[in-house]
């Protein structure tokens, strides 16, 4: 995950760079839930909600490939959508060759404009935002602590169990091992229960480590500028808009 | 003058039974710097996890200049013992290293400034001021123990205690840990199988196998007694001579 977060940080230093990460995940959250809520067929809406996240995506320093590759990261989540038009009933209307059904052609717009919407979002922040700080900011958004402290020890030790599981994998093709069939799979299975009692004896050295340096059962917040009132108000912009969209998409349809 | 470090008569063994220390007893000076020496499975990490407490006392007793090990004392033994792992990875966990050598001064609840201060001063002493704001997983073996070190001298200990610190290292990384344990004007306890390391740096040594202190003398004497070096699996990489050295 570390490894591929260095790829997902855009580097950058634009001004939603600078805002305080606990600010721009609430406004995550909250521009998401907007566009969730918002009537599938408030089309007018989808499209200011889009124009808000292209214009973020522009400031945050993606280009527009870059962008596009990422959101194709959505693609596997949305293909059934694809599916829904020709399995609903209902009544039928014709797209170029086929004849489809019109609910089904509302419900696959509904999931594949909210998902590409969201996942958008969340490319705001990831490409803004190092893993560190989002990991911070869910502590000051008052996550349980234990939630906070296993997704940062999960951000530090991913990258060397990736490792230690590479080094596993080379010793045992080393010995010719060319897993094709499922009866072969038992060494695999052998090695994620290897990279399971690793993992736990690692845990336990981490946490004498952790001891010996006087911890007592809560992670110390060490100083860090905090969210003011300037990152607030920008970053609840974002979200205010989704919800106002989706509010006047109720009233309007 | 109390000694910095007093171990009396420690034995210990593992759930299951088996016997890992057996009536050790070790007596190191203020300002002093030992080495132990011995084999793997000489029980020289589980000495290691006593003197702070890590693991439970089982039989014998341990005191830190003046101050015994015991369960209310256990915060500021921990202080004192500055604990060095053997693998910086398990010893290097925040997210960034600044947040790393502020771990230990934010547990004892220093106020901010002072913890601040204290992690600039650790960082200094270990000349990685640059690398405070990396992640401590995408460091090189050599900086990774130098962080580690600075880890603990952020807690300003009274002594430190080294596990294994050249494993890993590659022969520039270990001479420059060298030159930094030299500098550091504190009492250190050098835990290692590495023969002329131990030489180099500690004027002092003791040889533990089979879980107690089979001999106590000066490094250079003790590595000139093949005899007592081969009793105890221990040898001296290949054209090493420590007589030719002189005394240090």
């Amino acid at each position: 995950m570390a490894g591929a977060h260095r790829h997902l940080l855009v580097h950058a230093h634009s001004p939603i760079h600078a805002l305080a990460p606990e600010a721009k995940i609430a406004a995550t959250f909250l521009f998401v839930v907007g566009v969730a809520v918002t009537p599938r067929e408030a089309v007018w809406a989808f499209a200011v909600d889009g124009l808000v996240i292209l214009v973020l995506l522009a400031v945050a320093g993606y280009g527009l490939r870059q962008a596009l590759a990422r959101l194709a990261a959505v693609l596997p989540f949305i293909t059934f959508a694809f599916l829904v038009p020709f399995v609903s009933s209902g009544e039928r209307v014709d797209v170029l060759w086929f004849s489809v059904s019109r609910d089904g052609l509302w419900a696959a717009w509904n999931i594949i404009v909210k998902a590409v919407l969201g996942t958008g979002a969340s490319l705001v922040l990831a490409g803004t935002t190092p893993i560190p700080e989002v990991v911070r900011g869910l502590g000051r958004l008052r996550v349980p602590a234990v939630v906070v402290s296993i997704v940062s020890f999960m951000f530090r030790y991913l990258d060397l169990i990736v490792d230690e599981m590479g080094r596993m994998r080379t010793a045992m093709v080393s010995r010719a091992h060319d897993p094709r069939w499922l009866w072969q799979a038992k060494p695999i299975a052998s090695a994620a229960g290897a990279m399971f009692v690793r993992s736990y004896e690692r845990g336990e050295r981490v946490h004498a480590a952790m001891l010996a340096r006087g911890f007592s059962g809560t992670m110390p917040e060490l100083e860090h500028r905090r969210a003011g009132a300037r990152d607030w108000t920008w970053c609840l912009l974002v979200p205010v808009v989704s919800i106002s969209a989706a509010v006047a998409g109720f009233a309007l349809t | 003058m109390t000694a910095a470090l007093a171990v009396d008569g420690l034995s210990f063994s593992y759930p299951g039974g088996r016997l890992v220390l057996h009536d050790l007893s070790l007596t190191v000076e203020q300002g002093e710097r030992v080495a132990v020496l011995g084999p793997n499975g000489a029980g020289k990490t589980t000495f290691a996890l006593h003197l702070n407490g890590v693991l439970e006392l089982q039989t014998g007793a341990v005191t830190v200049s003046g101050l015994p090990l015991a369960k209310a004392n256990l915060r500021e033994i921990r202080r004192r013992v500055g604990m060095v792992f053997q693998n910086a990875d398990d010893q290097l966990f925040m997210p960034s290293v600044r947040e790393d050598v502020a771990f230990g001064p934010a547990n004892l609840q220093l106020p901010k400034d002072e913890q601040v201060a204290r992690v600039a001063e650790a960082l200094a002493a270990v000349e990685a001021t640059e690398l405070a704001d990396r992640a401590p997983h995408h460091l090189s073996g050599g900086e990774k123990r130098r962080v580690a070190i600075a880890t603990v001298l952020a807690m300003r200990p009274d002594l430190l205690v080294l596990d294994e610190p050249t494993s890993g290292l590659d022969p520039a990384g270990r001479r420059e840990l060298a030159n930094l344990l030299l500098s550091l004007p504190l009492t250190q306890v050098v835990i290692t199988h590495d023969l002329p390391f131990a030489l180099e740096l500690c004027p002092r040594s003791v040889i533990v196998s089979g879980g107690t202190v089979v001999a106590d003398g000066p490094t250079s004497e003790l590595l000139s007694n093949t005899g007592l070096l081969a009793a105890h699996r221990l040898e001296l990489p290949f054209g090493f001579d420590p007589r030719a050295l002189g005394d240090r």
